[in-house]
């Protein structure tokens, strides 16, 4: 079995002051990861339960997992939940779904919820993705770019990163950092050939933590790179594992000169979070069409 | 929304980004790509919108490198098909 | 006269000696992390196998990426121009040459002489190269010079996903897991690659004869896969990785005849 490295603690969270069965509308968001998966449940707009669990081998498993942890001790039944979105890698596959979104248009309504509607730009590296979005102050749209197709700026490219000098991934953060000083990043942007190049690195002497420092820095550029792309405003929000990587994190802000917001909830539940909010839209948007067509 | 598809690589950046604003869905980009890449549906984007947009095809997305390369000769530039054929001038590339 | 070209590439280190027309000794050694070392032993090696001292040799013409590691040669030239004038030797009717390498691939127009009208390369991205070949080998626990071979008994070829070489690793890992038959991932593996080679040739456009050099070459799978997309009969010369060296071999000796033209691509 291979070590799993790119892999966080898997968190869950009930709120103490919400009774479910006082809530009119009851929502729920499943974001379905290449390598972690969010259920976020809600009442009137208000976030009630959530999990963030390890995705398993199989998407509609991993979906139904989630949620039934979420809803764990809650006396809240699936069949309680008024209207279920879907995002994600796997979003096609969460069978009880009403409606399966983008993960772009999810992310920016989760952030614009999590850190306030003053956010205009939102990072969200996942663990086989990268997401620039920027959105208006109602978590709207209006500029975006996933990259999807390249290793390199993902947590699978550090993923490949640490298995190759045998560093747990918590500790990357912290040993990207004890340095004397900030070293070159690595030249190569494919991690294939990045990859070669830290060897040569090695060889030539240099510390594990050196080379890391190296990476982290080449990461960060890079998606400063396709951040720059769709063009940076403040209020900057970095979402997903990545925002739990300090030594991504501090040289991200280093380069773009700008802090990003401090988070209230778990970083990787954006997605879901957002995809509860847009149920709840969407139920609402339903509700009114047929009160009308009576 | 401007909506870039596409992605950046070791050796390039290669997007096409469509204005959503500016599509108004009529379809002549995807008549003219001679292969396949573009595609009018619903913004996935922006679930709460009416109007259809033009997208590339999922298919496409991370290869539009290659997909594209028979319409961008290196030597004698032209026009690409999909930005000559779209009125509202919504489309362009970035390599 | 006898001349010499000495071919950094990526992976190996290629050196070629000639006289005239005849090619009396090559060899190819792992460039490692060392280019001078490399091209220091590959060039010692042909010495010793002709047993030509190095004062008999008029001149020596480096290419290849890791080219100035060749630091004891009289020039030096690019690949495009090394690989066309290379081909040439064997095939003079060759309008189009492609070169896939360890870690570049490569497209290039050129007339009767050798003269480069037009290229196109993949490069810094290993999904368009040969060691995405390599990397997937390994993930399918096959010696890549089987890849070839295996991947023409597939009955059932299946489209691949990923397009980025670490991406398609984990989708090969999980292809096996898959029990899908080693032989349907070995051509998929290598339809992608040619797919991504084709669509670079068509950007220069593709004139007939075609032909293909450098180490992925070797690979009959691939050259399959290939064949099939850009429809072509491709001509593959004899030790398809030495073209290059071959065709710097061959500007030292034209260099040697017309000094004024060194430096010249």
């Amino acid at each position: 079995m291979e070590k799993e490295y790119w892999k966080w603690p898997e968190s869950k969270w009930l709120s103490s002051e919400i009774n479910w069965k006082e809530g009119e509308v009851i929502s729920a968001g499943v974001d379905v990861g290449s390598v972690s998966t969010q259920a976020v449940v809600m009442t009137d707009g208000r976030i009630y339960c959530y999990s963030n669990m390890r995705t398993g081998s199989s998407s509609p498993d991993s979906a139904q997992k989630a949620m039934n942890w979420a809803l764990e001790g809650t006396g809240l039944n699936l069949e309680n939940i008024h209207y279920i979105i879907g995002t994600g890698y796997g979003r096609v596959n969460v069978p009880f779904a009403h409606k399966t979104l983008t993960e772009i248009a999810c992310h920016a309504r989760g952030a614009n919820f999590m850190y306030g509607p003053s956010v205009r730009t939102i990072l969200d590296m996942g663990g086989q993705d990268c997401k620039a979005i920027r959105c208006d102050e109602k978590g709207k749209v209006t500029n975006f770019l996933m990259n999807d197709k390249c290793a390199a700026g993902t947590g699978r490219g550090m993923e490949v990163f640490a298995d190759l000098l045998a560093i747990p991934i918590e500790d990357i953060g912290e040993m990207s950092f004890n340095i004397d000083e900030e070293p070159e990043p690595v030249s190569s942007t494919c991690v294939i050939f990045a990859k070669s190049e830290a060897v040569g690195l090695l060889r030539e002497g240099w510390q594990k933590e050196k080379v890391i420092a190296a990476y982290c820095l080449a990461m960060a550029h890079r998606v400063v790179e396709l951040l720059e792309r769709i063009g940076i405003e403040k209020d900057f929000a970095i979402t997903g594992g990545i925002a739990k990587n300090i030594g991504i994190v501090k040289r991200i802000e280093n380069e773009l000169g700008i802090k990003a917001l401090t988070p209230t909830y778990d970083t990787q539940i954006a997605g879901a979070l957002g995809a509860a909010l847009f149920a709840k839209a969407l139920y609402e948007k339903e509700k009114k069409g047929k009160v009308k067509n009576f | 929304m401007i909506a870039n598809y596409g992605y950046k690589d070791g050796s390039g950046e290669y997007f096409i980004s469509i204005d959503n604003d500016k599509c108004d869905g009529c379809g002549d980009c995807v008549k003219f790509c001679p292969y396949n890449v573009l595609e009018v549906g619903e913004d996935e984007n922006d679930p709460f919108r009416e109007v259809f947009v033009a997208r590339v095809r999922e298919e496409h997305r991370k290869k539009i490198k290659y997909s594209c390369a028979p319409c961008k000769p290196v030597r004698g530039r032209v026009e690409l098909p999909c930005v000559a054929a779209c009125k509202p001038l919504a489309i362009s590339h970035s390599w | 006269m006898v001349t010499v070209g000495i071919d950094c590439g990526a992976k190996e280190t290629k050196a070629l000696l000639i006289e005239g027309n005849k090619i009396l000794a090559k060899y190819s050694v792992l460039s490692g992390f060392d280019q001078k070392y490399a091209a220091e032993e590959a060039f010692e090696n042909i010495l010793k196998k002709t047993g030509i001292s190095r004062e008999d040799i008029t001149h020596i013409t480096s290419t290849g990426v890791g080219r100035k590691g060749a630091y004891f040669v009289n020039s030096s030239i690019t690949e495009v121009g090394a690989n066309a004038k290379g081909i040439l030797f064997y095939y003079p009717s060759v309008r189009t040459v492609i070169d896939v390498g360890a870690e570049e691939g490569r497209a290039i127009k050129l007339d009767e002489r050798g003269k480069v009208l037009d290229f196109a390369i993949n490069e810094k991205c290993a999904a368009g190269a040969g060691i995405f070949t390599e990397t997937m080998a390994r993930a399918l626990e096959i010696k890549l010079e089987e890849m070839g071979e295996l991947s023409l008994k597939s009955q059932k070829p299946i489209p691949m996903n990923a397009q980025c070489a670490v991406f398609a690793e984990s989708e090969v890992v999980s292809l096996i897991h898959s029990k899908t038959p080693k032989e349907d991932i070995a051509r998929s593996i290598l339809d992608a690659i040619a797919d991504r080679i084709a669509s670079m040739v068509r950007r220069i456009g593709i004139e007939k004869d075609v032909a293909l050099t450098g180490g992925v070459a070797k690979n009959i799978g691939f050259v399959h896969s290939l064949k099939r997309d850009l429809q072509v009969e491709l001509f593959i010369p004899e030790n398809p990785e030495f073209i290059c060296a071959l065709g710097a071999a061959l500007i030292a000796a034209e260099r040697a005849l017309s000094p004024s033209k060194e430096g010249g691509e």
